[in-house]
């Protein structure tokens, strides 16, 4: 198991790292042939990454805001506030805000930008469908997020994808305006440049591309969570069983977002019918990995 | 030249700041190794802490049943009295979930008790408390784990010595505490 969460860690690593490169190439054509040159990047990547590290450093009340959720009565909600507890004790992580939210779909969320400001939330109707062990399942694999510290790294994915999406969006207004002409150094005399033509494609495809890859590293952080839930609880059962009874559960959340999507255990939004070619184009854009293939993953633990 | 010195400098202060860095992180994790330790205490403590509550509430009810309390009690006196040694701890906490075990059987033969709202919010209480012990355990372990590993490989290895930083032992159960304490009706 410890190798599991090793090996996660190291692959989510080289997936970030990948898409910085591949994002800062992208960024760094379309400059070029924009004729911003590499301070166009420069200037994407700064405003993109104060956007998004200012959502970062209030994430946790933005989140909890957003999907209605209020503070969880320790009273009233006794077993969750004891399952939390103990689960920092096992991770060594200072205790998260504790949250409800009024929804009959069973979903929870993690949120907050490090351990120490952290939250999260649970439906009513997730405690109300699982059994102790199962909530526990559950609480740990939100709680494997604040530890592995998911959102730092998925605000570092929004940056990079908000980058490219600027740039790309700047570089397309400044060829409206010019007039379809792209590079400031007037019209080339010398023929075709075969650079402009890849930069087009990039422009189009790029954002796109960032996005898949965004998703693509948020599904190997969910798995990372699943896998270190286990490590946590030391029973996989429990999260397996949680994870069927979500799969077999056909409410949709109605408090989620696509913005706060990421941030859920289980996608909120129903998936489109994943039928033919259409489908699995779909599925590269899904933030979580397919419920299936999460269950026999864990099985093999 | 000076190009070659600055960078021979720069590398150098790299280098004692990763030394440090690593001792800094031996101290760090034979630390946590105490506190994963005490951290158990307090759990444990904390279960003896709601015993008394729990036999008054039973008491309330079922008060013939005299033998099942008196072992709870008996048990709980004892865990307070057990000599600090893991092996002595975790038999005495042994025996007091064999007792709590038969007092939570006994609320089957009486629906009153077994709806009495304190009786299940001390059910709770005792039912996570016994998780809690049981988490501060293994991160106990995990902590040990990790300093283990730290103190063993490269780099640690090196400062491991002049820090006089042992390998540390894992929390076992004893042979004893690994039989399930059976109930009697």
């Amino acid at each position: 198991m410890f190798e599991l969460v090793r090996s996660n860690k190291r692959r989510s690593a080289l997936l970030v790292g990948g898409f910085v490169v591949i994002v800062v190439v992208i960024g760094a054509f379309i400059g070029y042939i924009a004729g911003f040159g590499p301070w166009g990047l420069a200037v994407a990547i700064v405003v993109s990454a104060a956007l998004a590290f200012a959502s970062y450093w209030k994430s946790d009340a933005v989140a909890l805001a957003v999907s209605r959720a209020k503070p969880a009565d320790p009273e009233a909600y006794k077993r969750l506030h004891n399952l939390v507890e103990g689960l920092c004790i096992a991770s060594g992580l200072p205790k998260p805000g504790v949250y409800v939210i009024e929804d009959p779909a069973p979903n929870a969320f993690a949120t907050g930008r490090n351990p120490q400001h952290a939250a999260i939330a649970v439906t009513t109707g997730l405690l109300e469908k699982m059994n102790r062990v199962e909530l526990e399942g559950v609480l740990a694999h939100e709680l494997s997020h604040i530890k592995n510290y998911d959102i730092l790294v998925s605000t570092l994915a929004v940056t990079m994808v908000g980058a490219v999406a600027l740039l790309s969006d700047i570089t397309i207004r400044a060829m409206w305006w010019n007039g379809g002409r792209v590079s400031r150094e007037g019209d080339r005399e010398d023929g075709f440049n075969p650079l402009v033509l890849i930069g087009f494609v990039l422009l189009i495809v790029g954002p796109i591309v960032a996005r898949i890859m965004q998703a693509t590293i948020s599904r190997r952080r969910e798995t990372l969570a699943d896998v270190s839930a286990c490590q946590l609880t030391r029973y996989p059962p429990g999260l397996i069983s949680a994870l069927e009874k979500l799969r077999d559960d056909t409410t949709v959340t109605h408090s989620a977002s696509t913005a706060t999507a990421h941030l859920w255990i289980e996608q909120p939004m129903s998936g489109v019918g994943d039928e033919g070619r259409l489908g699995s184009f779909h599925k590269l854009f899904d933030t979580h990995p397919p419920l299936e293939e999460r269950i026999s993953l864990l099985r093999e633990l | 030249m000076v190009i070659a010195l600055i960078i021979i400098v720069v590398v150098v202060v790299l280098l004692v700041v990763y030394a440090v860095s690593v001792r800094n992180g031996l101290i760090r994790r034979r630390n946590q190794i105490e506190n994963a330790w005490s951290q158990i205490d307090v759990q444990l403590k904390r279960r003896i802490d709601l015993i008394p509550n729990l036999v008054e509430t039973v008491k309330g009810y079922a008060a013939h049943e005299k033998e099942t309390l008196d072992a709870v009690i008996k048990a709980r006196n004892s865990a307070i009295a057990a000599p600090d040694t893991p092996n002595a701890q975790a038999n005495a906490d042994n025996q007091l979930t064999g007792a709590l075990r038969q007092v939570f059987a006994l609320s089957e033969a009486y629906p009153d008790l077994k709806a009495n709202q304190n009786f299940l919010a001390l059910q709770e209480e005792l039912t996570a408390t016994e998780g809690r012990v049981a988490y501060a355990r293994q991160f106990y372990n995990d902590a040990v784990l990790d300093y283990n590993n730290k103190i063993q490989q490269f780099p640690g290895s090196i400062f491991a010595g002049s820090l006089k930083m042992d390998t540390r032992e894992y929390f076992e159960a004893d042979e004893a505490a690994r039989t399930v304490p059976t109930v009697d009706f």
